[in-house]
């Protein structure tokens, strides 16, 4: 193989000097342009009120914000204690823009139905979790058990939704 | 597993009476000793047990559930002295402080926060609602909630 010439070796350093200058210009690229977060989330429900009665006094969820909207109409959010920064928005299904007549009955009877998990909450202690929480009449659909991918119970909210329930890797 | 095999879930009830004693008594000048009692345990295996399952030793529990309590006090706009007193502390200033240290404004400060954000909502609703929420709901199209500058 023939040598590179002096003029060839400068080429190739000057050619990596500029893909390290790329690489160097990509990494200050502010990520602002992509998603980062998730900051809200939506759960149907059949009543805003028991449905405060349920997240707020017997899960310990703290009230965001709680905005009447109107007749029959209000704005209510929750966050779990320790995650303040994700609201959860407890929707009442009626009829209106987002429902017709139609939806909002068949979407009340999928939710009462129990036909919608909506996610995994977590908590310091399952057991202790568990207990409290069964002493305060929550519905638990699986006691805590151990499975091959965590330990987990479930529960029912007030409405029909499901949640598993897991706890911090101690 | 069922509730019956799982180990020790009598310790675990009596942890939990713990914390619900807590949770109820809070205003009360309760101290660990009264708690440790209520839950039958020697004070020091209590302490442990309590901090293993919840994090926090049952003296921080206490101060926690004393400040998310004042704070809904502070949300009706209770004096702070008179909210101080009603969650269980002594003095302002302990009650100040501590505030401060788990909430990290003064109890003072994050009143008139609270003040203002309750103010704003009742004037300004949408302001507090992500537009696909409001617009779906046809909440953007009733007059009584629009506003200059949304």
């Amino acid at each position: 193989m023939p040598k590179a010439t002096a003029g060839q070796k400068i080429a190739i350093l000057k050619k990596l000097e500029f893909n390290r200058l790329l690489i160097f210009a990509a990494s200050t690229i502010k990520t602002s342009n992509m998603i980062t977060r998730l900051n809200h989330v939506s759960i149907f429900v059949l009543d805003q009120d028991s449905a405060y009665e349920f997240y707020v006094n017997k899960l310990g969820f703290k009230v965001h914000t709680d905005a009447p909207m109107g007749p029959g109409a209000r704005w209510l959010t929750v966050c779990a204690p320790e995650q303040p920064d994700l609201e959860i928005a407890l929707m009442a299904i009626n009829e209106g823009m987002m429902f017709s007549k139609e939806s909002a009955q068949q979407m009340r009877d999928l939710v009462s139905k129990g036909t919608f998990g909506f996610g995994v909450f977590e908590c310091n202690d399952l057991l202790a979790t568990y207990e409290e929480l069964k002493g305060k009449g929550v519905e638990f659909t699986k006691a805590p058990k151990q499975e091959f991918y965590g330990f987990e119970a479930l529960f029912k909210d007030d409405s029909g939704n499901w949640f598993s329930l897991g706890q911090k890797a101690k | 597993m069922t509730e019956k095999s799982y180990p020790k879930v009598y310790l675990y009830r009596r942890i939990v009476r713990a914390k619900l004693y807590i949770d109820v008594n809070y205003a009360e000048n309760i101290d660990l000793d009264n708690i440790a009692d209520e839950a039958f345990f020697s004070k020091f295996h209590f302490i442990r047990l309590f901090k293993k399952t919840y994090a926090k030793t049952p003296h921080q529990y206490l101060t926690f559930v004393r400040v998310e309590r004042s704070k809904l006090l502070l949300q009706e706009n209770m004096p702070v002295a008179e909210v101080c007193h009603a969650v269980g502390f002594d003095s302002v200033s302990s009650f100040t402080g501590l505030f401060k240290r788990i909430a990290g404004i003064t109890p003072s400060a994050y009143q008139q926060e609270q003040q203002r954000i309750k103010r704003e909502i009742k004037a300004a609703p949408l302001k507090f609602i992500p537009n696909c929420f409001a617009e779906s709901n046809g909440w953007t199209k009733n007059s009584n909630f629009k506003e200059v500058g949304i």
